[in-house]
């Protein structure tokens, strides 16, 4: 019995720390925010170095081969550095698609590609999660008609994996006539999300399995939203308790002040058992489906009411400063703010784990 | 991440459920195990001392089973007791608090003298630590005892001793010391509850019941060597199992009961043809708790991953008690919520529901977020041990004093 992670995950965390402790500074950050980019080609170059663009990929098709529970560890420690690069979509959610509802000969051609980075996906399967604004895509005349909003790691993408209505999933190529790809500004800018105008566009569809491919992208969205916000919170943290140590006022280091202290004890122990939460839901997602879904709300759900109080709070310990652009922590802010929405706010995700539990019905 | 214990565990798991098959009929009722243990009770605790379901680790010497230490099996233990809702052995402040002191600081006269009969059930213990002027700032406590022909002669005032009025035996915080700084003034006595000079007043608390007493004393005389460690090091005596009382308050097991409870009770409920789980407002505050408990639990797995690994817990540890009790206070908050009108009913008012105990509880567990160290005491370790952020500026230079005059 072991409860927690593997010396090799321990260090597949360290190894994406470092990497991104060079590249990915936040100078660097701002320097891609400012450029209006959410993509580095540096600090995804030096993932792709490490392996990260193929980590979901098997290895039969040049990728890592690796689990969630390990796409958590990555996750994680991009929230932390508040990375502005493309993951959740094109790394884990593209090729698990494939992997659960492509055809060999679909896997065979895009799950290379997608290792190599030759192929960039893009990822819209909110509408399965709730339509908003009318937009839904079905297929009309053999080709995808309607919207798909909130497509993720959208910004370069040339592909995309796309839910119609009835949740299934289909590849679309971005440059395909009937597209109209339309970018959208959220709060946070290290990472990009847009909405697919389609007219009739031509499509490869995946295999209708009854939805059930997008449920497990949504269950493995949620986890790594959470997985996200986790590393994020944990960086914020770890700013106010550095700023509480520096900061005098009344000829004090504010973080001997109770009132300050006990902001930064309620964050840690709040935050702490998050940790054990995302694990265990990816560690579900990977060998225990029956409880798969139902973790992963409680990940997303819990994660999201704890870092919005988190990304709040540490704002709050830094005072005025905490406020300006100057120090940057807005950036952490923002990325819980958009980690809390993204496929379900809690709310919304509670009322699934309530449907998934029968707890609707007053039976036993 | 492995979550299987393995087959020699699960063959102690087995081992663990036959025993339960062919024993629970002799367990007595949960409703039973009062302060103090009737003889079904002690019986019941004799056979899980025979099988090692209980003072597992405690030497056969001094009454225990006297395995070695094995956190493993020590939490399947738990957990199939509490799957099977038998009540495991006794637990009571003599068993979780004086033992584990007198075994590490204790003579060998005192552990033969008083372990066995305490893990038995024989011997009734209250703890004597907080006064009215000495709670989260215990070590100012004024007790006194002044020595006079081999006798400690003790006045003061005691207060939270639970089972104070079934106790034989008291462990008790006396200052020996009158001009030592606070820490070091302090020693830690034991002596029985019947001397003269001793009284007992019921504390009534805001439930309605005396959960807790306050004990009084009036030169009450009691051997000098009837005292554990040496004279002046109570503090440091009484520390060494301050953290037993708080892993006490924190099980993880307790939280998922008081949640299946909930929901039985949200299914029950009825308001006019609906239930109250159809209500999609409590619902909702019913699945936020459901989350929260299950972070907890996943916590507490990784914290026994971490101590079979020597490590001590760390930050996933020392929110324990802070989290829990007050996730357990908002366990029956909703419960009381999701009664609506009847959720105020109480004691043994016409349609009351389960007796009051969600009122009680939601009453008492805010004690227990005040007591065992307060919510503000614990967000003060947590940040100080936890995050290594500065002591109050006053504290720190009081705290450096005591250390300096105790070393």
């Amino acid at each position: 019995m072991d409860f927690g992670l593997s010396s090799e995950q321990e260090m597949l965390g360290e190894a994406v720390r470092r990497c991104l402790a060079e590249t990915c500074p936040l100078d660097h950050v701002r320097f891609c925010v400012d450029a209006g980019s959410a993509v580095s080609d540096r600090v995804m170059a030096a993932l792709h170095e490490i392996g990260l663009t193929g980590l979901m990929v098997p290895e039969a098709h040049g990728g890592l081969g690796m689990t969630m529970l390990d796409a958590a560890v990555v996750a994680e420690q991009l929230g932390r550095a508040v990375a502005p690069v493309p993951f959740l979509g094109r790394s884990v959610l593209a090729p698990l698609a494939l992997m659960l509802a492509g055809s060999p000969a679909q896997q065979a051609d895009w799950l290379p590609r997608i290792a190599s980075g030759a192929a960039r996906f893009g990822v819209a399967i909110a509408g399965i999660v709730e339509e908003r604004d009318g937009a839904s895509v079905r297929i009309e005349d053999g080709g995808l008609t309607g919207t798909a909003l909130f497509a993720l790691d959208f910004e370069g993408a040339d592909h995309f994996i796309v839910a119609d209505a009835s949740g299934r999933l289909h590849l679309l190529a971005a440059a395909t006539t009937g597209v109209e790809p339309i970018a959208l500004q959220t709060i946070d800018a290290t990472r990009s999300v847009g909405e697919l105008r389609l007219t009739g566009a031509a499509a490869e569809p995946l295999a209708d399995d009854g939805g059930l491919a997008t449920r497990r992208l949504r269950d493995a969205g949620r986890i790594l939203l959470a997985a996200d916000s986790l590393g994020a919170g944990e960086a914020m943290i770890e700013q106010a308790v550095a700023y509480a140590a520096e900061r005098e006022q009344f000829g004090r280091v504010i973080g001997s002040f109770q009132a300050v202290k006990h902001m930064c004890a309620e964050m840690a122990a709040r935050h702490e058992p998050c940790r054990a939460l995302v694990w265990y839901a990816a560690h579900a997602f990977d060998v225990l489906p029956d409880e798969a879904a139902l973790t992963a709300c409680f990940a997303k759900s819990h994660t999201g009411e704890v870092h919005r109080f988190v990304a709040r709070t540490a704002t709050e310990v830094h005072g005025g400063m905490g406020f300006t652009d100057l120090l940057g922590l807005h950036f952490w802010f923002k990325r819980i703010g958009f980690d809390r929405q993204l496929l379900g706010g809690p709310e919304r995700v509670r009322a699934e784990a309530a449907q998934l539990q029968g707890l609707n019905a007053a039976t036993r | 991440m492995n979550l299987e214990y393995g087959p020699e565990y699960e063959r102690f798991r087995d081992e663990v459920r036959d025993f339960l098959a062919g024993n629970r009929h002799r367990a007595p009722h949960a409703s039973q195990r009062a302060a103090r243990p009737d003889a079904a009770a002690v019986a019941w605790q004799k056979l899980l001392i025979e099988h090692g379901y209980t003072a597992r680790t405690i030497p056969r010497e001094y009454g225990g089973y006297g395995a070695e230490p094995d956190i493993l099996k020590a939490r399947i233990i738990a957990e199939e007791f509490a799957r099977a809702g038998v009540p495991a052995g006794l637990s009571n402040q003599g068993i979780s608090m004086l033992v584990p002191t007198l075994l590490e600081l204790g003579t060998e006269e005192q552990k033969r003298r008083w372990i066995e009969p305490t893990l038995r059930g024989e011997i009734v213990w209250c703890q004597g630590y907080s006064e009215p002027g000495a709670g989260s700032d215990l070590a100012s406590l004024r007790t006194s005892a002044r020595e006079e022909d081999g006798h400690f002669v003790i006045n003061g005032q005691k207060i939270w001793t639970s089972t104070a009025r079934q106790a034989d035996m008291i462990f008790c915080l006396v200052r020996t010391e009158a001009e030592a700084p606070k820490h070091a003034g302090i020693s830690y006595l034991i002596f029985p509850m019947d001397l003269p000079g001793i009284e007992v007043r019921p504390l009534k608390t805001m439930t309605g019941h005396a959960e807790f007493n306050e004990t009084f004393f009036t030169d009450v005389r009691v051997p000098v060597d009837q005292i554990v460690g040496q004279r002046g090091q109570g503090w440091f005596v009484a520390n060494a199992t301050l953290g037993h009382e708080r892993g006490m308050l924190g099980d993880p097991d307790a939280l998922e009961n008081r949640l299946l409870a909930l929901i039985r009770l949200m299914r029950d409920e009825r308001v006019g043809s609906a239930r109250a789980i159809e209500d999609p407002v409590l619902r909702d505050r019913l699945v936020a708790l459901q989350a929260e408990v299950a972070a907890m639990k996943y916590n507490g797995m990784r914290v026994l991953s971490n101590q079979l690994k020597g490590d001590a817990g760390g930050m996933a540890k020392l929110i324990v008690k802070l989290q829990s009790c007050e996730l357990a206070h908002q366990i029956s908050a909703l419960a009381i919520d999701a009664m609506g009108e009847m959720g105020i009913l109480y004691s043994d008012s016409p349609r009351v529901r389960e007796g009051g105990t969600w009122q009680w509880n939601y009453m008492f567990q805010l004690g227990l977020i005040i007591g065992g160290g307060t919510a503000q005491i614990q967000k003060n370790i947590i940040a100080e041990r936890g995050l290594d952020m500065p002591r109050e500026p006053r504290l720190a230079l009081a705290s450096a004093e005591g250390r300096k005059d105790v070393a």
